[in-house]
Parts: C-alpha cells; sequence; structure tokens
C-alpha cells in the first residue's frame, strides 16, 4: 500500500515538473524573439516614426503612420466579415445542428467541419491569388484596396475563428441550456442569454487568435492591397499597405542605406507586436467588467 | 405547474452552488449567468417559444455560406491550375517533367515539416495549457497563456529574420555535435548545414508559430472541463497527474484535437517563415533533418516561384494549391475518424 | 467596499460598458483618422498664375521587379515632389506578375528583369496600347552582380569564369584548391570547405549569373542559362537577396552571387577579362553594356539587350544585370501616355538616375554616352 501511495506521488511529481518545464519551454522562444524585435526595434521608434508616411522618403527617415493605419483599418474590416460567418457556423453546428435527428443535417454538419479544416490550411498566398482572380473577374485586374486585402484575410480569419469558437461553445454545460429550455425559454433566447455570456470569454479569445492568425499576413494584401508608400483611409478604393508587408518591404527591398531599412523594418514589427499586445488588454478588461458587472448585479438582489 | 415546480428547484440548487465555490475550484464558467437572473420567473419570454428566430436563419446562413467559400476556392483553384496536367518538361516550373514530379516531393517536404513542427508543438502546447490553467493558477498562468497567444500575432516575416538571424546560427553547433556523434542515426546522417537552415530549424521556427494555437485552443478545452468533474476526483483522493490524465485530458480531448488540427493547418500553409528559413532542393525526398539539401514545402515553393512566373508556370503553381488542399483535406478526415474512434463516437 | 460602489452605479451598468468602450474606439479611430503624415503635403490643384505651373496630374501605377524597387522609390520620390498632383506607385510583385499585369492593363508601365519575348510581343494584346502599336523595353536598371564571399581577414580575390562555374557545380570544394590558389599566388586562402549558396527563389539574379557561366564557361557550365537553379546542383538555397546575405554571413567560407549593393561587409571577387582582374564598379558594367548589342529582330525603341558576357574590353564587368521599364509605344489613352512619358524621360534623367546610383547602388546610364542617347532616343517614342 505505501508502496502504491509513493510511486503515485513520485508519478505526480514527475508529471507536474514535466508542465513546468514545458511552460519554462515556451518561454524562452517568447523571450527570445521579443528581446530580438525590441533591441533591433527600438532604435527608430522615434516621434516622426508614427507621424509621417514614407512618401518621398528615399534612404533615412521617414515613418510608418501609413501602414499603422492600414494595418488598423484592413485588420478591424476582415474582423467585421469573419466574425458574424465564423460565429453563426459555429453556432448552428453546436446548437441547432447537433440537436436534430435528421441524418441529411448530420451530414451537413460532418461536410462543413471537413471543409472548415481544409479551409484552415489554406496558404495565406492562395487565398492572395483567390481574391486576385475574383477581382481580376469583376472589377478588372488594375484593381487594389484595402477591402480586397480584407476579404482575402478574412477567409484566412474564418476557420480560426470558427473552430476555436465552436470548441468553446460545444463546451457550454448541457445542463444550463436544458434547464432554460425547461423554464420555456425559446432556443434563441437560451442561446443570447445563457449560452454566449457563459462562452464569452472562451469566444474572446477565439477572435483574438483569429486576429493574430491575420494581423500579420503579408503575401496576399501584396497582391490585393497593393503596395504604396502615402497615406489612405479610404478602404474601398486605393492601395493600402499594412505593418507586415511594411516590414517585409523594408527588410527584402533595401537600399544603399541598408541599415536605415532594417531599423524601419523591425521597428514597425515592434509596433504590430505591442499593437496586439495591446488588444489583448482590452479583451481581458472587457470580460473582467462582464464579470463585475454580474457580480454587482447579483450583490443588489 | 410541474414546469414552474422545476423551475423552482433550479433555484435552489442555484443558491446551493454559488459562483465562489466554483471560483475556488479553477475559476471555470465564472462568467455562466445564474438562470434565476436571466429568467426571473414569469419572465414574459418564458410565455412561449418566439417563431421569428432569426438567429437559426442568420446561423444557417453562415454555414452555407463558409460550405460556398469553400467550393468557390476550390473551383478557382481547379480551373486555374487544370492546364498544367497537360504540362511538359518544356514549360513547367524547374523543367519537370509533370506535374506530379515536382508536387510528389513538395507534398513530401510539407508534411514531414508540418509533422515535425506537431511532434514538437503539440506536446509543449498541450503542457503550457494544463501548466496555465491547472497548475499556476490565478494571474501569473493567465499572464503566461497571454503571453503565448500574442506570439501568435508575430509576423510570419519576423519569425523568418528571428529563424535566419537567431535561431539557425546557434543551432549549427548543436547540427555538428549531433552529427559527429549520432550520425549513426539516419536522420542525422551526411554533412551538416554551416549555414543551420536545415529542415529541423524550419521545423522549430514552424513549432514556435503554432504552439500558441495548440495552447490557446487546449486552455480553453481545459478550463471548460466542468469543475465538478475535477473536484470529484480531487475528493476521491487523485493526485494532479490522475487527476489530469483520467478526467481533464479525456473531457478536452476534442478541443486539444481541433487545435492540432488548426495549427497542422497552419504549418501546411504557412509560406514566408518556411520560404526564408529553409533551404531546399527541387525533386528530393529525403529524410535527413541536418543537411544543407533538404526538401521544400509547396506553400514556400508557391511564394517563392510566383513572382517570376509566367505562361503555365502559373498554372501549375496554383494546381499545387489545389494538391495542398487535397492533401490537408486527408489529414484532417483521418485525424477525425481516429478522434472519433478513440472517443466512442460521441462527436 | 468595490461592490457596493459599483452597486451605486446605473442599473445599466453593463450596457454603458458597452456603450463606452465603443465611443472610446470610435474618437481614437476618429482621433487618428483626422491626422495625416507630416511629410505629406495636400494635393495643391495647379493654378494658372504660378509659374511653370504643373500640368501633370492623375494616378500612375507600375508594378515588376523587386530589384527595381529602391531605385523606382528613389525616381517616384523626386518625380512625385516636381509635379505634386501626381501619383506614382509600384508594386514590386516581380516581374512575371509585372510584365502580367502591363499585358492585363492593370499597370501602365512594368518592370521586369527579363524583356518580353519576341513570340510573346506577337501574341499578345496590351490592353492599354492602341491597336498595332509596339512595345518601348528600356533599361532603366543596370546593376553589376558580386561574386560575393566570407572568408574573414581576405580582401581580395581574383576568379575567372571557369572557377565560379567549378565552385557552383561542386568540382571545387576546397578553398585552398590548387586552381583557385593559381588565380591567387598572393592570398593565403584556407583549408576550409566551400558552402555555395543559390537563389530558392526564381530570379533575373540567376538568370544573369547562369547566362554569364554559360556563355563564359561553357565547358563546366552545362546547365545553360536558367532562372530557377538548377535542381540537380547541390549548395545551399537562399531566398531573395537578403535570404542570400544572411546566409553568407552566417557561414565561414560560403561564396554566392547577390546585387553589388547589397554586398555589405562580405567580400567582393574580381572577375578575370581577358586576363584582368576588373571589380564590379559602376563604369565596369556601363562599359559591359555598352559593349553588347540588341538581341536580334529588336527595333531601336525596344532595348532588349543580348549582353556580351565575354567583352574584349578588359575594362568591363560581364557580371551584370539589366532591368527594364516597359511601356507602350502608342497609347490608347493620351493622359496616360503623357503621364508614362513624363515619368519615363525622369527615370532615365541624369538627376535621377545619379540619385539611383547613390540610394540604391545602381549604374547611372549617364556613364556612357552613347548608351544613355540610345535609351534617350527610344523613351521619346512614346506617344
Amino acid at each position: 500500500m505505501l508502496h502504491i501511495a509513493k510511486r503515485r506521488t513520485v508519478a505526480d511529481r514527475v508529471f507536474t515538473g514535466g508542465l513546468i518545464a514545458c511552460g519554462v519551454l515556451a518561454i524562452v522562444p517568447l523571450i527570445s524573439v521579443v528581446w530580438t524585435t525590441l533591441s533591433r526595434g527600438s532604435e527608430r521608434l522615434d516621434i516622426d516614426f508614427f507621424t509621417q508616411s514614407m512618401r518621398g522618403i528615399t534612404g533615412a527617415g521617414g515613418g510608418a503612420l501609413h501602414a499603422i493605419m492600414g494595418t488598423l483599418l484592413i485588420t478591424a474590416s476582415a474582423t467585421l466579415i469573419a466574425v458574424p460567418i465564423a460565429f453563426g457556423t459555429a453556432l448552428w453546428l453546436t446548437e441547432y445542428a447537433a440537436s436534430t435527428t435528421s441524418p441529411a443535417v448530420k451530414a451537413l454538419a460532418r461536410t462543413v467541419r471537413g471543409v472548415i479544416d481544409v479551409l484552415a490550411g489554406i496558404p495565406s498566398i492562395v487565398a492572395g491569388l483567390f481574391m486576385y482572380a475574383v477581382i481580376a473577374l469583376t472589377l478588372g485586374p488594375g484593381y487594389r484596396s484595402g477591402f480586397a486585402g480584407a476579404v482575402a484575410l478574412a477567409l484566412i480569419m474564418i476557420p480560426v475563428v470558427e473552430r476555436s469558437g465552436e470548441e468553446v461553445l460545444a463546451r457550454v454545460p448541457a445542463e444550463l441550456k436544458e434547464a432554460g429550455l425547461a423554464l420555456g425559454a425559446p432556443q434563441w433566447s437560451v442561446i443570447l442569454r445563457v449560452v454566449l455570456p457563459t462562452a464569452l470569454p472562451g469566444l474572446v479569445s477565439a477572435l483574438l487568435l483569429g486576429i493574430s492568425r491575420i494581423i500579420g499576413e503579408t503575401a496576399p494584401l501584396l497582391l490585393v492591397a497593393g503596395f504604396t508608400d502615402s497615406m489612405n483611409y479610404n478602404l474601398s478604393a486605393g492601395r493600402m499597405i499594412s505593418l507586415p508587408v511594411y516590414v517585409y518591404s523594408q527588410w527584402q527591398n533595401k537600399g544603399v542605406d541598408a541599415q536605415a531599412y532594417d531599423a524601419r523594418a523591425w521597428s514597425a514589427a515592434l509596433v504590430l507586436l505591442a499593437g496586439v499586445l495591446l488588444l489583448h488588454g482590452l479583451a481581458g478588461l472587457v470580460i473582467r467588467l462582464q464579470r463585475q458587472n454580474r457580480q454587482v448585479r447579483r450583490a443588489r438582489r | 405547474m410541474p414546469l414552474k415546480q422545476f423551475g423552482r428547484e433550479l433555484l435552489v440548487i442555484d443558491v446551493l452552488a454559488p459562483s465562489d465555490t466554483v471560483r475556488s475550484s479553477g475559476a471555470r464558467h465564472e462568467n455562466a449567468p445564474h438562470l434565476s437572473e436571466v429568467y426571473p420567473p414569469g419572465a414574459p419570454q418564458l410565455r412561449q417559444a418566439s417563431h421569428r428566430d432569426v438567429l437559426r436563419i442568420f446561423s444557417v446562413v453562415a454555414a452555407v455560406v463558409t460550405l460556398l467559400l469553400l467550393g468557390g476556392v476550390v473551383v478557382f483553384l481547379a480551373i486555374e491550375g487544370a492546364p498544367a496536367l497537360a504540362g511538359t518538361s518544356e514549360n513547367l516550373p524547374a523543367g519537370a517533367s509533370s506535374i506530379w514530379a515536382l508536387a510528389g516531393p513538395l507534398l513530401f517536404g510539407s508534411l514531414w515539416a508540418s509533422a515535425l513542427a506537431i511532434a514538437v508543438a503539440a506536446p509543449l502546447g498541450i503542457g503550457v495549457a494544463l501548466f496555465s490553467v491547472l497548475v499556476m493558477r490565478g494571474a501569473l498562468g493567465r499572464w503566461l497563456g497571454t503571453a503565448i497567444d500574442v506570439l501568435a500575432a508575430v509576423p510570419s516575416v519576423v519569425y523568418g529574420l528571428w529563424g535566419l538571424m537567431v535561431v539557425a546560427p546557434q543551432t549549427v553547433r548543436i547540427y555538428n555535435w549531433l552529427a559527429t556523434h549520432l550520425g549513426w542515426i539516419p536522420f542525422f546522417a551526411g554533412q551538416p548545414s554551416t549555414t543551420g537552415r536545415t529542415i529541423c530549424t524550419a521545423a522549430l521556427v514552424l513549432a514556435i508559430m503554432i504552439l500558441p494555437i495548440v495552447s490557446s485552443v487546449s486552455r480553453e478545452a481545459i478550463r471548460l472541463v466542468p469543475s465538478s468533474s475535477i473536484e470529484g476526483a480531487q475528493a476521491l483522493g487523485a493526485t494532479r497527474q490522475e487527476m489530469i490524465r483520467r478526467v481533464v485530458l479525456p473531457e478536452a480531448r476534442s478541443g486539444i484535437m481541433a487545435g492540432i488540427m488548426l495549427a497542422l493547418g497552419r504549418a501546411l500553409g504557412e509560406t514566408m517563415a518556411v520560404a526564408m528559413v529553409l533551404s531546399a532542393t527541387p525533386f528530393l525526398v529525403s529524410f535527413r533533418l541536418l543537411s544543407s539539401q533538404n526538401p521544400g514545402t509547396v506553400a514556400a515553393y508557391i511564394a517563392q516561384n510566383y513572382p517570376e512566373a509566367h505562361g503555365l508556370e502559373v498554372n501549375a503553381l496554383v494546381w499545387l494549391g489545389l494538391l495542398l488542399f487535397a492533401v490537408t483535406f486527408v489529414v484532417s478526415f483521418f485525424a477525425r475518424l481516429v478522434v472519433r474512434r478513440s472517443s466512442g463516437g460521441s462527436r | 467596499m468595490q461592490i457596493a460602489r459599483l452597486t451605486s452605479l446605473n442599473m445599466k451598468h453593463n450596457k454603458s460598458v458597452k456603450l463606452l468602450t465603443l465611443a472610446t474606439t470610435t474618437a481614437a479611430v476618429l482621433l487618428l483618422a483626422a491626422c495625416s503624415a507630416s511629410n505629406e503635403q495636400p494635393v495643391v490643384p495647379p493654378t494658372s498664375d504660378t509659374p511653370n505651373a504643373p500640368a501633370l496630374s492623375g494616378t500612375l501605377n507600375l508594378g515588376g521587379s523587386s530589384a527595381q524597387t529602391a531605385a523606382q522609390t528613389t525616381w517616384r520620390a523626386a518625380f512625385q515632389s516636381a509635379n505634386s498632383a501626381v501619383s506614382v506607385n509600384y508594386d514590386p510583385l516581380g516581374s512575371g506578375a509585372g510584365r502580367t499585369g502591363f499585358a492585363d492593363g492593370a499597370y501602365a508601365m512594368a518592370g521586369t528583369d527579363d524583356a518580353f519575348q519576341l513570340s510573346d510581343i506577337a501574341s499578345t494584346e496590351f490592353k492599354l496600347c492602341a491597336t498595332g502599336s509596339g512595345i518601348v523595353e528600356l533599361p532603366v536598371y543596370v546593376s553589376p552582380i558580386a561574386v560575393a564571399y566570407n572568408l574573414p581577414g581576405i580582401t581580395e580575390l581574383k576568379l575567372d569564369a571557369a572557377s565560379v562555374a567549378a565552385i557552383f557545380t561542386g568540382r571545387i570544394t576546397q578553398w585552398n584548391d590548387p586552381a583557385l590558389l593559381a588565380l591567387n599566388p598572393n592570398v593565403a586562402l584556407p583549408e576550409l570547405n566551400i558552402t555555395t549558396v543559390h537563389r530558392a527563389d526564381k530570379s533575373g539574379t540567376t538568370g544573369n549569373f547562369t547566362d554569364y557561366l554559360t556563355d563564359a564557361a561553357s565547358e563546366f557550365w552545362t546547365a545553360g542559362r536558367t532562372e530557377s537553379w538548377p535542381a540537380e546542383l547541390s549548395g545551399e538555397a537562399a531566398e531573395k537577396t537578403q535570404g542570400m546575405r544572411q546566409a553568407l554571413e552566417a557561414a565561414n567560407g560560403a561564396i554566392g552571387y547577390i546585387d553589388v549593393s547589397q554586398v555589405g561587409s562580405l567580400g567582393m571577387a574580381s572577375l578575370l577579362v581577358q586576363g584582368t582582374a576588373v571589380e564590379p564598379t559602376a563604369a565596369a558594367a556601363a562599359k559591359a553594356l555598352a559593349g553588347s548589342g540588341l538581341e536580334a529582330g529588336r527595333s531601336n525603341i525596344d532595348l532588349a539587350y543580348d549582353i556580351n558576357r565575354v567583352p574584349t574590353d578588359n575594362t568591363a564587368y560581364p557580371l551584370i544585370m539589366v532591368s527594364y521599364l516597359v511601356a507602350c509605344q502608342q497609347y490608347q489613352d493620351a493622359t496616360t501616355a503623357e503621364l508614362v512619358k513624363a515619368y519615363a524621360t525622369h527615370v532615365i534623367s541624369e538627376a535621377a538616375q545619379s540619385a539611383a546610383a547613390k540610394d540604391a547602388g545602381s549604374v547611372s546610364l549617364w556613364e556612357d554616352a552613347a548608351l544613355q542617347k540610345r535609351v534617350a532616343d527610344a523613351a521619346e517614342a512614346i506617344r
């Protein structure tokens, strides 16, 4: 008996040690990536970088304001396109298709799940080529816009948000839903008022994962959103550049003063990283506020 | 009024299990509302189910749009790519004798690099998820989770640069050591690369790129394992290891698999980082990990050759994209089959 | 305490939080949207009372060769500041994409490392060109390609085409090979394995490098001219110019080929031409282009060069790349024609060419008077 107990303790210790090792191992590359970006990117992190574009800049100087705005606009519109489709599909799969007994619907649900796995494997450049072909057929080959880039990115974002959102929704305890239904509430009401609030932190994290997946994309944007060194706030017309495209072009297409190009590339990468961190912080705040709000209401009763 | 009666009983249960206990046991479902708050007795919504189920229509439309999207992409790829089937060594990229001669080794390379990356990222990602939810509870665990999630947003270009400037030079010495001392293992055989830009490096960079996807989706799945199951196991005297192995992992299995499948998709489709880090040779099929001569990957090959392609070469690259799709589909199909078998056909 | 404080808040706390978040976000976006880049002037429409009023306005979309990007940045910057109502864009998507885009009408002009083939010109319908119009191809970006090496302490290395071919085909594997020692009697070449690095992507640089080996070292190089590195040859593959630079810097004993402006701290080999070592300088590159003829069957506005890789002039550096700007000889649209002609004229001007030489490391066409005249005459033909 004692022997078994000891073995169990040892196994537990080893296992916990393994988990801690995983945490540490995962932190090492994180620190390395962040440190590389930070140490090389801090050099050009000046006022000019945030107030200037690259129009008329040759060699040193210039900034990334046009790319920062482009990233904000393109990512926001890609999210607006992708999220309803992704969460809608996830809801249908977990709430509606799961509660039916019709074999046809079940088969359709299986197909949709398979389709999403395949969509997740789209090489980003293929998504770009697809959009490029669609645009060439409809609006002419010379059309470039931030919106076209956003659609291509939405295509990449949908499977990520859907897949992780579906997992979160599927794990909302059936008892909660059943209890709601048993009280006589219609299904849509149970979904809106019980399922979605319960799953909120998970859904937010699915959304963030999706944004993270696309915010660093280069290839499709270069194809359909084009390349520019000037400001552009119009999503529907004209070229728009994003931070990753900026990083790539600054690094790859250097002039003689290579140092200036390198510094700009790393600074842009750093700005992107900081922006995403900020986004995560905001999302955490939203979740906490929602939770506090519930406690407030509970305390009032 | 038996239904109302049942509702009242639920309220009692609610009171018996106040949210504080739930939070103290690992913070699961802390956002679940109390039904008594959402549906107070006699609320108008409880009167009768509405026929205006806009939500259902919306979700069906979304699912159909998803299907159409894939259909659109596949049709486009098939139409644009089909001419390459008639290609010869005269007009195909790299003088390939047929599109299949070009595609075969590249598909192998994609699968090989992704498999290596998953082999590193899956255990690490699940470990991190377990660690941040069940071991390092509270703020530090949350911070770790967020920090790793942020890794997902680093542009692949930056990963490529990081792989080139940091990982590759650092690993050269390790590769030399492996080749000298463990060269008898076929994986490590041959002359090691002097620049470190091997498939091993590419797979490591890929693994770091997909780690956040595995860990983020797994973490959500683990967080949503009912606290009652965990508390039950602990009440019965299970150690943490037993609790995780017997309760948490089986409950979270489908979520973890979803994370791995998403990560696999990302690894198979990753373009820039692989293109920048990997020294690839066309038409090569090799399991050697440390050589200068490595099999290429489909996505990187498309990206490297598309800009200068013309004529039938463009069609050939598009056809490669379609083949990558097909392979992703087959892989995910088998993965689903395995999951369904092992979890008793529940999903 | 906290709960009590929060309780005093509005019943609709949840909604107000959402509204607050929404409002803050909107305000932030609007604030950012209101700011414009401090280096950009608002476009002023030309007025009649200004002397030398800019006659030009509109947008010119170009795209193609990524090798031209840095030079195009310089050219566009000067052109746009001289013509404030004109916007010029350049998509560095690659030569193939540039040629396709030009044929489809997406680009008014294309930058390409390879001129259009004669058969393509005959069979392609160029969307923006008038019916029956030919195309104008101008060699605007000329740059020497360096054979670069990483051998710390060694600053001088002479190679001939045969030894370069032998190295890249794996016949010479050591830096202290007798053939290399014979070429460099005064250099202490180390006993070190040679790591050859080639481009992984399909590229005009590889095309020019293999073209040089094909013509100048035919007995050792049998793969011919190819833009994708021959699959049967070993060596490290690196992505684009910067991948090449990174790989070369990483490995002691590495050798590769790279645009001269991006050599950085690496060593640059001089090539033997008629027995004399020639360094990859701007003047030597201009000499090599001036000493080359046009491809057979080209007119005097279609300046597709057949570069002479074995020049008789022993001051010419034959390993050069030439990147073209392609335009219609006659456009359907007169406004486009006017813009294109103005931009092409600007690009080949002395100021623009020497600015590109400074910023992008290319060779000014004005290094050779005959060459400059020939290009200027061709640009003049754009209608």
